[in-house]
């Protein structure tokens, strides 16, 4: 067991070690000078020549490499090229809106496509089932910034035409400030990345109910006289659960990398925002920073599950002995 | 092709040989998996897009010189409103002009070759490279398999949109790049898929009966092993073009895919983005918009139907497996 979670941190810590390797070996090759980008365009040879030294960019990358990595470790993320603000303080203050967009989006997507894809396998080929997988290859299909565009066209600017207030155009109220302000800015985006992904649930949710309902426990359930809904929810849908947790692991993890688009659609200014402003200006140090913690997310994500697996699947945990 | 009498070797096959016309047994699979698919109207219906959307993107040329307007030629008298707004659907603009006043459905034709472009080509590449990896980990074995399932592992607990922007914003967007970013994050399903199969294949008799014959390992893995794969391989590649298009269209609408004047669809979607401009001409959104989840649904619904088509056991619960 000790020796399993071992090999899963570690596995974790080399994906995050190549992951800094390779940022960090893109942006030495890059043809931009940062300390063209801190000084602007009229600076003299001499005081960019100040500034690489002062960067320590005019030591080998290896040497340029442990420097980072030291910093790294002691908490210190280096300071915005742009902004000169620590990039820290950067992350932290954009932070949270990421995490409300995405805590919403999983809980909103986990509720929609559970139930549909539940429902679609206890009744197979029922016109339910057909508009079940209908929504669900639809979602899978849909863009999600193409639907996110129609939310707001479609639910906030035509009734704000006609005079109704039913949906802010985007932005963002910290929780602690308005809670019902925050979750009205936050619906549409909500809305519009639980929609996409819950079609992925719906579909993953109705395979492995229909597996396991034809199983001959479940008979067995049946014969006892148990209720269907009990048979249903304690019964199958328990044994249904693991790869959905996997993939709730897998979406979750991703989740950093997937909101840059919901959040350029609806002006929220989060992580995802941030990296597209940073690459947009070849802020380096942002730029590894918001990586590098995406890389942390998914990492992260994915120990949770397996440990989770650990706890919960005695085979896993004698499979790695 | 006659069918040897000698392949009816029990009574039980011979009376199920007999039940079913003769015809059957002459037809080969591929007929067969053709006709199922006639049965399937979604199947039909979703070729029948693919081939019209791929029609309309060879026609660009024919379609550009019939309007009379270039994909990056601007009609600023005629195609903008005297405040600057693009002027919507209309005899001379049948699908509207964007904020330049280029001549939307024009624009429409020359994105759909990008789209489908991209799309295929990522996604044949991809699916190579994922076939390869996938059949010599799982022939292999041993520190082979441990080294590719690894780095499988590793690919797939990337953040690849934030590393593809990452990427892009270093070495400069371009239409290689997109497709090599694509290719690099798309290959690890069909990889794990494969060498999955591979395995469950490898200790089958039909192997060890090449084997004893005298057959060189890279003659068992490409001619006795990979044509009994061939179904996964065509439904995974089909179900990966959508995903590549979205992929495609997902950095071009960040800015880091096709570098505009040429139109994409994605970068039409960010033109329509930009500056919120869509709220005041809808068809900048929902042209490209519509014609792209078209595109998505229809590749989406096409690799269903292929792998029920292909599979009958698998869908209808049969002794598959």
């Amino acid at each position: 067991m000790t020796r399993y979670i071992l090999s899963r941190v570690g596995f974790g810590l080399l994906v995050l070690f190549l992951l800094s390797v390779f940022v960090f070996v893109l942006f030495y090759v890059s043809p931009s000078d940062p300390a063209r980008i801190i000084a602007g365009d009229k600076a003299t040879e001499e005081l960019m020549a100040q500034i690489r030294v002062k960067l320590g960019l005019d030591q080998p990358i290896h040497v340029q490499y442990l420097n980072f990595v030291g910093n790294l470790l002691r908490g210190d993320l280096g300071y915005s090229y742009r902004s000169s603000l620590p990039v820290s303080e950067l992350l932290f203050s954009r932070i949270p809106v990421t995490m409300s967009l995405v805590f919403g989006a999983v809980v909103l997507w986990l509720a929609i496509g559970i139930p549909i894809g539940i429902s679609s396998a206890k009744h197979p080929g029922s016109l339910r089932d057909r508009l079940g997988q209908g929504f669900a290859i639809v979602g899978i299909s849909f863009p999600t910034f193409v639907l996110g565009m129609m939310a707001l066209y479609l639910l906030y600017f035509l009734p704000s035409k006609a005079g109704v207030n039913l949906f802010p155009p985007g932005g963002y109220v910290p929780f602690a400030q308005d809670p019902i302000g925050w979750a009205w800015h936050l619906v549409l985006p909500w809305i519009t990345l639980a929609l996409v992904v819950a079609a992925v649930y719906a579909r993953l949710t109705r395979g492995q109910m229909l597996e396991v309902l034809g199983q001959d426990y479940i008979r067995t359930a049946r014969a006892k006289g148990l209720g269907e809904r009990r048979i249903t929810y304690r019964h199958a849908f328990r044994s249904a659960m693991p790869p959905l947790v996997t993939q709730l692991g897998i979406d979750i993890g991703l989740m950093l990398g997937g909101v840059i688009v919901i959040e350029q659609v609806f002006g929220l200014l989060g992580v995802g925002s941030l990296a597209v402003t940073s690459v947009s200006m070849q802020d380096r140090p942002v730029i590894i920073a918001i990586v590098l913690l995406g890389g942390l997310f998914v990492v992260v994500a994915n120990l949770v599950v397996d440990l989770c697996y650990a706890l919960l699947d005695s085979r896993v945990r004698t499979a790695a002995r | 092709m006659k069918t040897p009498a000698v392949k009816l070797a029990t009574p039980h096959t011979a009376a199920i040989a007999a039940r079913n016309s003769a015809d059957v047994q002459l037809r080969g699979s591929w007929s067969l998996t053709w006709a199922r698919l006639r049965r399937d109207p979604a199947s039909l219906a979703s070729i029948a897009a693919i081939v019209l959307i791929a029609a309309f993107a060879l026609a660009a040329p024919l379609i550009a010189s019939w309007t009379g307007h270039g994909p990056t030629e601007q009609f600023r008298e005629t195609g903008l409103s005297p405040a600057g707004i693009p002027v919507g659907p209309s005899a001379e603009f049948l699908l509207g002009t964007d904020q330049l006043g280029r001549d939307v459905l024009v624009r429409l034709a020359y994105g759909a070759q990008v789209s489908l472009l991209v799309g295929v080509v990522a996604s044949l590449v991809a699916s190579a490279i994922g076939v390869v990896i996938g059949v010599v980990a799982g022939f292999f074995g041993g520190w082979i398999d441990t080294v590719l399932s690894r780095t499988t592992d590793l690919v797939m607990s990337v953040p690849f949109l934030l590393c593809a922007i990452a990427l892009v914003a270093v070495l400069g967007p371009s239409l290689p790049l997109s497709i090599a970013v694509i290719v690099f994050f798309s290959w690890t399903g069909l990889a794990r898929v494969i060498r999955g199969q591979v395995i469950a294949l490898r200790h089958r008799e039909f192997v060890e009966a090449a084997r004893s014959l005298g057959a060189s390992r890279t003659s068992i893995m490409f001619r006795d092993i990979l044509p009994n794969l061939v179904v996964p391989i065509i439904v995974y590649t089909t179900l990966m073009i959508p995903s590549a298009i979205v992929f495609e269209a997902t950095l071009s609408f960040l800015g880091l895919g096709i570098v505009p004047p040429t139109p994409s669809w994605g970068n039409m979607l960010a033109d329509a983005a930009n500056g919120s401009l869509y709220l005041l001409a809808w068809w900048m959104v929902v042209v490209p918009g519509l014609a792209l989840l078209a595109l998505t649904l229809a590749f989406n619904l096409l690799g269903d139907g292929l792998r029920d088509a292909l599979d009958p056991s698998a869908s209808k619960g049969g002794k598959g497996a």
